[in-house]
């Protein structure tokens, strides 16, 4: 097995889902109404433990640090989370759009992965893959409902916010170093596959809402080599502040 | 030791977020072999991969087939056998009622619809018309829904 690829692969998807998990606590305690503040936690608990699920694979095949070290200790230039998830969570408008474009694109992957040819990533997709239909329903009902059953302010704002978003989910889909092995050694179906089934399943759930998908191609490029917007590095201080007090504590 | 005696043991043993149901009735123990008088290996799963309870539940599991007198107790958890809610028991599916939970219906995994959560049982008067008001909880595993035949809230336990 190509450990360097797996890796390569893991610490993209894990990290992706890591930084936005924390972005969507962040709505702990804020969320417009009580349901959606308990959702955008349940939702950022569930994309940790997707996180850490990664990070051991990664430490049992591939030699890579322990989940929480992996996790916790490594700045932003060690990071492979792409631009997206990085963003400031900004009104909520952006980050129900930012959810809802993320986890089609997260179905799309674990769906992909459940054939993947390393045996513990497949089972684990297999289990991951019942839970994201509960992250899809929930964000495609706010599209619909904010897009065709709302008025013409949220329409209007939906519709900005994803124009807003759109370079940056595409950003989702920048390849990363071991592509074509990934590909070959049946391990995954690759960055271009990916975007492919993508945009065919965001257009599918869309249609219902009447938002328009945007048409730009313009990509937001550079997380998966390292190169990182300037809202990373002070989500990473913060989200690892305690743990660095002392590494070494037991929780 | 049998299988027997260590199933006994975990039916005692607790979900910490749900206390009226047993780790067993739950579904997650996947797997218990008893290879000696002296050493059992129990295997686990959790409900959603991102669990908080997991641990606490899987070094509950070990001390109580230790206290059974046991002292080679292996415990994993891994995702050979997924969790899903087809796994619990009619005496999980009684205890979740019993906390005012509704239980969940059984479902082919690969086909289930999320508007079945449209007319989920009231677990208090069991009356169909009801809403799902959100697919999130105070736990992963649970979703809110409304009764408008006695008019409760009440939480349903999510089919996945």
């Amino acid at each position: 097995m190509n450990t360097a690829a797996l890796a390569d692969l893991c610490y993209r998807m894990a990290d992706d889902e890591l930084v936005l998990a924390h972005r969507h606590s962040e709505w702990t305690g804020l969320g417009p109404i009580l349901e959606e503040d308990i959702a955008f936690s349940s939702i950022a608990q569930d994309k940790l433990g997707h996180a850490q699920a990664l990070y051991a694979i990664m430490h049992e095949l591939c030699g890579e640090p322990e989940p929480d070290t992996a996790a916790f200790m490594r700045n932003a230039e060690q990071m492979r989370c792409s631009h997206f998830v990085e963003l400031p969570i900004g009104e909520y408008d952006f980050s129900l759009v930012r959810h809802f474009l993320f986890d089609v694109a997260e179905y799309v992957r674990w769906t992909a992965l459940t054939q993947s040819s390393v045996e513990p990533l497949a089972k684990l997709a297999r289990k991951i893959h019942g839970e994201l239909k509960y992250h899809l329903y929930h964000a495609q009902t706010w599209m619909v409902q904010l897009g065709a059953k709302g008025n013409e302010e949220s329409h209007a704002r939906m519709q900005s916010a994803l124009r807003e978003a759109w370079p940056y989910a595409l950003g989702m889909f920048e390849p990363g170093n071991h592509e074509q092995a990934l590909i070959d050694e049946g391990i995954y179906i690759g960055e271009a596959a990916t975007q492919e089934r993508w945009l065919a399943m965001v257009a599918e759930l869309l249609a219902p809402s009447t938002l328009d998908v945007p048409s730009t191609t313009d990509a937001q490029l550079g997380g998966r080599k390292g190169y990182h917007t300037d809202h990373l590095q002070p989500m990473l201080d913060e989200m690892t502040e305690v743990y660095r007090l002392d590494p070494s504590a037991e929780w | 030791m049998t299988k027997d005696d260590v199933i006994a043991a975990l039916l005692l043993v607790r979900d910490p977020e749900i206390p009226t149901i047993s780790v067993y009735d739950m579904g997650i123990i996947t797997n218990v072999d008893v290879l000696s008088d002296d050493d059992v290996h129990v295997t686990m799963t959790p409900t959603f991969v991102g669990c908080p309870a997991i641990d606490v539940m899987r070094s509950d599991v070990e001390a109580a087939v230790r206290a059974l007198g046991m002292t080679h107790v292996t415990v994993d958890v891994n995702f050979d056998e997924p969790w899903t809610t087809n796994r619990l028991t009619e005496a999980g599916r009684a205890a979740l009622l019993k906390h005012g939970l509704a239980p969940p219906e059984q479902f082919d995994t690969l086909t289930l619809k999320l508007d079945v959560l449209n007319n989920v049982a009231c677990p208090y008067c069991g009356s169909r018309d009801t809403d799902l008001k959100s697919p999130f909880g105070p736990t992963l595993c649970r979703s809110l829904h409304y009764c408008n035949a006695c008019l409760q809230a009440f939480e349903g336990f999510k089919p996945v």
